[in-house]
């Protein structure tokens, strides 16, 4: 270092340090906080920060997934694995069971639950009192989230309204709310993808195995690769694949795809990512495609 | 995919340049968001199928050519009225240094969103149309900016295309602005002529402006300090929680006392003398962790957790400072104050102020004047609306410990928040 200029943090390091702050004022201002972990690359980070931010105590808030009951059992089992090597507390509540309680309808037997964890996620918070879920969205990710608060504020239905945000300036966050409206706290909003990858191989971060190269018989589909499963069965025509793939990006079965990659390692896939041509959802997300608004509208109804 | 030789967005190591976050101003049709898409296309930073979906719209709209500042407007309810109408973040990476935009939108709403992006910046882009020359946006922006304490300006005279890229027409702009800036007290102002639309001076010199021997955008980006100054700056450490463990079955933790914030100024080691506030408490630093782990000091802008020697009763809202750099605590606050909610200022409500970890109860005593931000002059006032920006003198119910804003940007800011709505209602900066 120079004597002229002074000490400042590598990006990453400033990053780490926004969102502890950030996770610790959620803490510090809500009663009853959870927080999101589906066990994707994202809420991994997620955990890591808040070991960070409140080791040698214990974290302030359970750890939730909203399950739709089409995961990759790898995800899942991870998912368990970690909760319990960190000795924290995780509720799981299953869209199957909103199904059975006929609170989600699905049109058709096929239509994919992802949209539908908005409605489990809401019975979840009004059962615990939930005042604050912090979840692991990106700005980067998707158009409708680059005007995204950190503490993004929704009403007694859940719903985000655009118009209706509080300002946040310099690092004064807000999360006051009334009985039954809820804050949606976002610690990593100013991550890319890149970054994830960079901390997930910095901090050395075990990841399911799907996030690895791995051949899996898969149809091809409108330039996305879709995979082969008990959820997602080859329709009549289809031609099947066998496809060294890993995913980027692990949710719901019905509309999460893999990429083609043999990157079986995070310093390939680092290389991969830096690299890269699509973004993200591009690549990989089937229910993003029909509309650039879909984002935007899950939000409204009460998505994370 | 072959790899190349120097991998674009990854930092790592020494060569990480840290992170700087900056705005871009400018009046509608100036150019701001094509210079955004600009900034981000040539950094590579758009990627294929965002690409796509631009190209997609364009054809919608009517448009040929790939209209680049379509990547940056966001919301349905945007793109319906053709406006922006909140500040939006974007990123981008080059081999040293990530960036944060921040792009605050030019309607009758700008005096808020300007000062809301301004908050979290270090660098401001004023852009300027070389057609137009100053206006009196420009002045607002650029005294917005300096309000708000922006450290750096770079004023972008935008469409030197339009002009045949006339030396003359740049050289007569920056010494109208530097006529102006004078007067502000503006610090670091520097000038580049681009073209956002032809991507001259962006990060490509280009080969239309030869007479200009400065650097391109990008390039005084990679090199302005990170840092919000280069001055040295009092420790400052809000406390935001407080762990204890009292974990019997573990003696080590059962005493355990970390107070957990973030250094919002100067730096702290082990050993250092510290004083807490508001109890006047002193102690000293035993250790600095980080995730449990010892790190032995800790610089601005680090989250950590200081463990004292002396027992003290800390809670969250307190402060630790060292004890030969202290505070000032105040009941009564002189601020500029900036308000931001379509309900106006009422001198006879009770609000809340949120000053770095801390929340007190405040009235307004006065309104010493209203600043009319495009000539400057100062105009009595009784109440103010969305946008105003005044000179307000506020009681509060427990002291707050503060430094000016132009000395600690940490301990100089608050906002006002509405108990009846929860809503952030104003924005202060302490005089
Ligand atoms: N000729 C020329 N046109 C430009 C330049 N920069 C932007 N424009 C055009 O000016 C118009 C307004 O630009 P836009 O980026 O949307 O402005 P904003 O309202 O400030 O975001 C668009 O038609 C752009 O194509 C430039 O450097 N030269």
């Amino acid at each position: 270092m120079s004597t002229l200029t002074r000490q400042t943090l590598t990006h990453l390091d400033w990053l780490e340090a926004e969102a502890i702050h950030i996770m610790r004022e959620v803490a510090g201002q809500c009663a009853n906080p959870v927080l999101l972990f589906s066990g994707g690359k994202d809420s991994i980070c997620m955990l890591r920060l808040a070991e960070k931010a409140f080791r040698p105590g214990r974290f302030p808030f359970p750890l939730m997934h909203i399950d739709t009951g089409h995961n990759y059992r790898e995800v899942t089992d991870f998912r368990d694995k970690r909760a319990a090597e960190l000795g924290e507390r995780l509720i799981v509540r299953s869209v199957e069971d909103s199904m059975a309680r006929g609170t989600v309808v699905l049109k058709t037997p096929d239509e994919s639950r992802n949209k539908h964890q908005s409605v489990t996620l809401l019975e979840a918070i009004e059962e615990f009192g939930f005042d604050a879920c912090i979840g692991g969205a990106r700005r980067d990710e998707e158009k409708a989230r680059a005007k995204e608060r950190i503490m993004s504020f929704r009403d007694e239905f859940g719903q985000w309204d655009p118009k209706n945000q509080r300002p946040e300036l310099w690092n004064l966050y807000n999360a006051r709310a009334h009985k039954g409206e809820n804050i949606r706290a976002f610690p990593i909003s100013n991550w890319t993808e890149l970054d994830v990858w960079q901390y997930i191989e910095r901090e050395q971060l075990e990841l399911p195995s799907i996030y690895f190269a791995h051949v899996r018989p898969v149809v091809r589909k409108n330039g996305l690769l879709q995979p082969v499963t008990d959820v997602t069965p080859a329709k009549p025509g289809d031609v099947v694949e066998d496809v060294q793939v890993r995913f980027r990006t692990v949710g719901d079965i019905t509309c999460t795809a893999p990429v083609e990659s043999a990157a079986d390692t995070v310093a390939k896939i680092l290389l991969e990512t830096a690299t890269t041509t699509i973004t993200e959802r591009g690549a990989t997300r089937m229910d993003d495609q029909t509309s650039e608004a879909s984002m935007e509208q899950r939000k409204k109804e009460g998505y994370f | 995919m072959s790899a190349p030789e120097t991998l674009p967005g990854i930092t790592t190591g020494p060569d990480d340049h840290g992170l700087l976050r900056f705005l871009t101003c400018g009046s509608v049709d100036d150019g701001k968001s094509t210079l955004i898409g600009r900034l981000l296309f040539d950094t590579k930073t758009i990627l294929a199928d965002t690409l796509n979906a631009i190209e997609r719209t364009s054809a919608k709209r009517g448009t040929s050519a790939v209209d680049l500042s379509l990547l940056t407007d966001g919301l349905q309810a945007e793109r319906e009225q053709g406006i922006t109408i909140d500040v939006a973040y974007r990123y981008f990476s080059t081999g040293t240094r990530k960036y944060i935009i921040a792009d605050a939108p030019g309607h009758e709403q700008y005096t808020r969103n300007m000062v809301t992006a301004a908050s979290t910046a270090n660098l401001a882009i004023i852009l300027v149309d070389s057609r137009k020359g100053m206006l009196t946006q420009t002045r607002r922006h650029s005294y917005l900016a300096s309000l708000v304490g922006i450290p750096h300006l770079v004023v972008a005279v935008n469409k030197m295309d339009l002009v045949d890229y006339d030396q003359a027409v740049f050289e007569r702009i920056r010494a109208d602005y530097l006529a102006f800036a004078d007067k502000l007290g503006i610090g670091d102002v520097r000038f580049i002529p681009l073209s956002a639309l032809n991507g001259d001076m962006i990060v490509d010199r280009g080969d239309r402006l030869g007479w200009y021997e400065g650097p391109t955008l990008l390039q005084v980006l990679e090199t302005v300090p990170a840092a919000h100054t280069e001055q040295a700056e009092n420790f400052r450490f809000p406390v935001q929680f407080v762990c204890r463990p009292q974990d019997s079955a573990n003696p080590e933790l059962h005493d355990y006392r970390g107070f957990q914030g973030r250094v919002e100024s100067g730096e702290i080691a082990v050993g250092d003398a510290v004083t807490v506030l508001p109890s006047g408490r002193t102690s000293t630093v035993k250790d600095v962790q980080l995730g449990g782990a010892s790190i032995g000091r800790a610089i601005h802008e680090q989250s950590v957790t200081l463990l004292l020697a002396d027992e003290i009763d800390i809670s969250r809202g307190d402060m630790i400072v060292k004890s030969v750099e202290q505070p000032q605590q105040a009941k009564q606050i002189d601020a500029t104050v900036c308000w931001l909610s379509e309900t106006p200022l009422s001198p006879a409500r009770t609000y809340l102020v949120r000053h770095t970890t801390r929340e007190v109860k405040a009235k307004v005593a006065k309104i010493d004047y209203r600043l009319d931000v495009n000539t400057l002059e100062h105009e009595p006032a009784t109440t103010l609306a969305m946008n105003d920006i005044a000179h307000v003198t506020l009681k509060l119910a427990q002291p707050v410990f503060a430094d000016p804003y132009a000395d600690n940007r940490a301990t100089g800011a608050f906002i006002v928040i509405d108990e009846s709505t929860n809503n952030t209602v104003g924005a202060g900066m302490i005089r």
